[in-house]
């Protein structure tokens, strides 16, 4: 390295660093240590206790219940968004018919994007409150009220929603209202994102696969899939730390936090129970570190899985 | 008590990060908790006096934190009126919230305020504060003169407010308002209708097939916030099965649940669940309450700030009267009405001017200060009399029940325990009004958890002894 360089450099990255180390690395080593004590959050008395938080996280029930809830998430989020922004993004920008202006999305695809997308400029909490009108469990809810003029729907028995822990297909209603939204607010995103890939794929690709006679099915599926694997991938992985997380939905639209009776506990909702209720701040610790290193592993796992090739257009 | 678990987006955010959003979990909140250097309390303080028992130091500054929920702010501002025309020269910082929890918990290791109304859906858990040591025994503000009236302070407070402020033997909580709670319903209808009241469940469900006849659903509840039913189930319990069954239940004895009396409490619940006498529909505090009063049901249950929360949607000629919680044959404790204190203030261990916190304290409970309590909030206060010249029809009922009430005050402590059982007995209550168990499985799973929290040794055990 030329002369100076080194401290030129070290000069930028200093102060970044610094603030890194002190706001993000020291308060998670904080934590790691208050998972090892028995920590109440209210004073500043703690006495060490080892691994017992640990081991007691192991057979609490509530966070075996919480954790098939999360993998419930983990499965079905990334999937359905995924899913979803993918078909969306392909009929926006090379759904619609070809002529010789080449290939294009289908009429309005302008206006779509926009609509899309829009959730994703709304907050969390909006989206919620905004919900909870919609699911509203009785005559005046948004879909109720229209259920029930139609006849579609009971109006002595209306549709419970996120107060509905009866299972379907063996899990609770509640988590599948909640993943509808989740899909909702979280599809846009992904489609612009796909959507910029795809764009980048040439288009004499498409071409050649439409001269030889690729309907939009085969298209797809043997073009234009393929060569967005990079950015399905990183999807799945940020789609994977939100359906880790969850907590505002679950907060604000279930009863109880997590209810009803635990039908939509989750990891989150678990430790702000024994964190700011119960007052157990240590072992709320002790399930924040070890939700952190589960995510951690499915990420390294998931980005080690999906990792080829790169293909150069 | 009275308060909507609403959110704005920064508490949520805050929530989230604490809770253990992926990437920086809990830490970044719990080291912003961290203990350090205690405060530094000086301790020369004023003189003491009969108008300044706590020597209160002029010239310092207090702050406090008020709940801005149902009942509103602007009685605590009216009392900052009058601290300050006996304390001219002590600066008092008030503020209102409805985020208690979040905006003082990280502060009470450090830097605390000195009054902190520890009320709402987002309040610090009072057992915990006490355990932590975090916040002061007042028993001294007991036994200190009343502010402007005969005796101490103790004299002048209504019936259960200092046992309903202890805990462990010792005064921690000052609970400014009072509340009764028991089944409403609209006497302007009834009258036009010819019905009574009932005060048994058998009148109750006499009446039950009259109301629904004029196409109105006997009884509307919150499906969302389960410690609303579990109001009226507890208060049932101890009228069936008396005052001791409810400190046994608190005080986690075996088979508590189980005891003579508790099941025929709930049995009329499961009956009224399964003869679909509730309004369908899972609404939550207020939109049920806003049912009642357009109409759709005879009876809700909740307590004495319903007048105030929905005052500006309750339609013209609705007289809002209370009746206590309907009783059975046989009950130990019928004439009992559940009724006590409520919105808490406490002081932290830790704050700095204690003494000027306390006074404050007092100025809340003097005669004037709890008068214009009742005038703005339609409430009763926590000190005796408060009431007496404010006219209203609600308020009337509250005082004619508390009248003819029996001996004891019902009041339950198992919630403020240990709040694994204040989850569970709200996800019970649920089930239960749900329809999804039947007052045997309530009663058969609540003693299942009772028994886990009294085995469980991280939890610190309370008891009661009245």
């Amino acid at each position: 390295m030329r002369h100076g360089v080194a401290r030129f450099v070290t000069g930028f990255l200093a102060l970044p660093v610094a603030l890194y180390l002190f706001y993000v690395v020291w308060p998670f080593a904080q934590a790691a240590g208050y998972s090892l004590t028995d920590w109440g959050g209210y004073s500043d008395r703690q006495q060490f206790v080892g691994l017992d938080n640990y081991v007691r996280l192991l057979s609490d029930e509530l966070i075996r219940k919480a954790f098939w809830h999360n993998v419930f998430f983990l499965v079905t989020v990334p999937l359905f968004t995924i899913a979803l922004a993918l078909l969306l993004a392909f009929l926006l920008n090379v759904g619609g018919r070809e002529d010789r202006a080449g290939i294009r999305g289908v009429f309005g695809s302008g206006l779509y994007k926009v609509i899309f997308f829009f959730p994703q400029v709304l907050s969390l909490v909006v989206i919620a409150v905004m919900w909870q009108q919609i699911y509203r469990a009785d005559g005046q809810g948004l879909i109720n009220g229209l259920l029930i003029k139609i006849g579609l729907v009971d109006a002595d028995n209306p549709i419970a929603f996120t107060n509905d822990p009866e299972p379907f297909l063996g899990v609770p209603a509640v988590l599948w209202w909640l993943l509808l939204i989740a899909v909702w607010s979280g599809a846009g995103f992904y489609m612009v994102l796909f959507s910029a890939a795809m764009q980048s794929i040439p288009k004499d690709v498409y071409e050649a696969a439409i001269l030889d006679g690729a309907g939009r099915f085969h298209t797809f599926f043997r073009i234009t899939l393929p060569l967005l694997r990079d950015t399905v991938s990183v999807a799945w992985v940020y789609l994977g730390f939100i359906a880790l997380d969850m907590f505002a939905l679950v907060y604000v639209m279930t009863p109880s936090q997590g209810g009803p009776n635990h039908a939509s506990e989750i990891f989150a909702s678990v430790i702000n129970f024994n964190a700011f209720q119960k007052g157990q701040f240590g072992y709320a610790c002790a399930i924040a570190v070890s939700l952190a290193i589960f995510t951690i592993l499915l990420a390294a796992l998931q980005l080690r899985i999906t990792r080829r090739e790169r293909i150069e257009y | 008590m009275s308060v909507s678990p609403d959110l704005n987006r920064r508490t949520l955010l805050r929530r989230a990060a604490a809770a253990g959003l992926l990437v920086t979990p809990a830490a970044g909140l719990l080291s912003a908790c961290a203990g350090s250097e205690p405060a530094k309390n000086d301790d020369t303080g004023g003189a003491k006096s009969k108008d300044n028992p706590f020597g209160v130091k002029d010239g310092s500054a207090v702050k406090v934190v008020v709940f801005n929920g149902g009942l509103g702010d602007q009685w605590a501002k009216e009392d900052m009126a009058i601290f300050k025309a006996k304390h001219p020269n002590i600066t008092v910082n008030m503020s209102s919230t409805q985020k208690i929890k979040t905006e003082e918990q990280p502060k009470m290791a450090t830097q605390p305020s000195d009054l902190v109304m520890n009320s709402g859906a987002d309040s610090m858990d009072r057992s915990t504060l006490i355990n932590e040591g975090a916040i002061e025994p007042l028993d001294d503000l007991l036994t200190a003169p009343a502010w402007d009236g005969e005796g101490t302070v103790a004299d002048t407070l209504l019936p259960g407010t200092v046992s309903d402020g202890t805990q462990n033997g010792k005064f921690y909580v000052v609970n400014v308002a009072y509340t009764v709670w028991g089944n409403w319903y609209n006497a302007a209808l009834f009258k036009r209708e010819g019905w009574q009241a009932p005060t048994t469940w058998d009148e109750f469900f006499a009446l039950a097939p009259k109301i629904k006849a004029k196409g109105m659903a006997p009884y509307v509840h919150d499906a969302v916030h389960g410690y609303y039913p579990r109001w009226a189930l507890m208060a049932g319990i101890w009228k069936s099965a008396g005052k001791q069954a409810v400190v046994d239940i608190d005080n986690l004895k075996d088979n508590a649940w189980k005891a003579d009396g508790v099941l025929k409490a709930l049995e009329p619940w499961e009956k009224l669940v399964k003869d679909k006498l509730l309004l369908p529909g899972k609404l939550d505090h207020t939109q049920s309450q806003q049912a009642w009063l357009d109409g759709k049901a005879a009876f809700i249950q909740v307590g004495t700030w319903l007048k105030n929360e929905m005052s500006a949607t309750i339609p013209p000629g609705f007289e809002l009267t209370l009746s206590d919680y309907w009783s059975n044959p046989g009950d130990k404790a019928a004439k009992d009405v559940y009724a006590g204190s409520g919105e808490g203030f406490v002081v932290p261990s830790k704050a700095p001017n204690k003494e000027a916190a306390k006074e404050f304290l007092r100025a809340i409970l003097s005669k004037a200060g709890s008068a214009k309590f009742a005038e703005l909030t339609k409430s009763l206060a926590s000190t005796k009399g408060s009431g007496d010249n404010v006219q209203d029809s609600a308020l009337a009922s509250a005082n004619a029940l508390m009248k003819n009430a029996g001996p004891d005050l019902i009041s339950v402590k198992i919630w403020d325990f240990y709040a694994d059982l204040d989850k569970e007995s709200q996800n019970l209550s649920e089930e239960l009004m749900a329809g999804r168990l039947t007052a045997q499985q309530f009663v058969d799973k609540m003693q299942a958890a009772a028994d886990k929290v009294a085995k469980d040794s991280s939890i610190k055990k309370q008891t009661r002894t009245a």
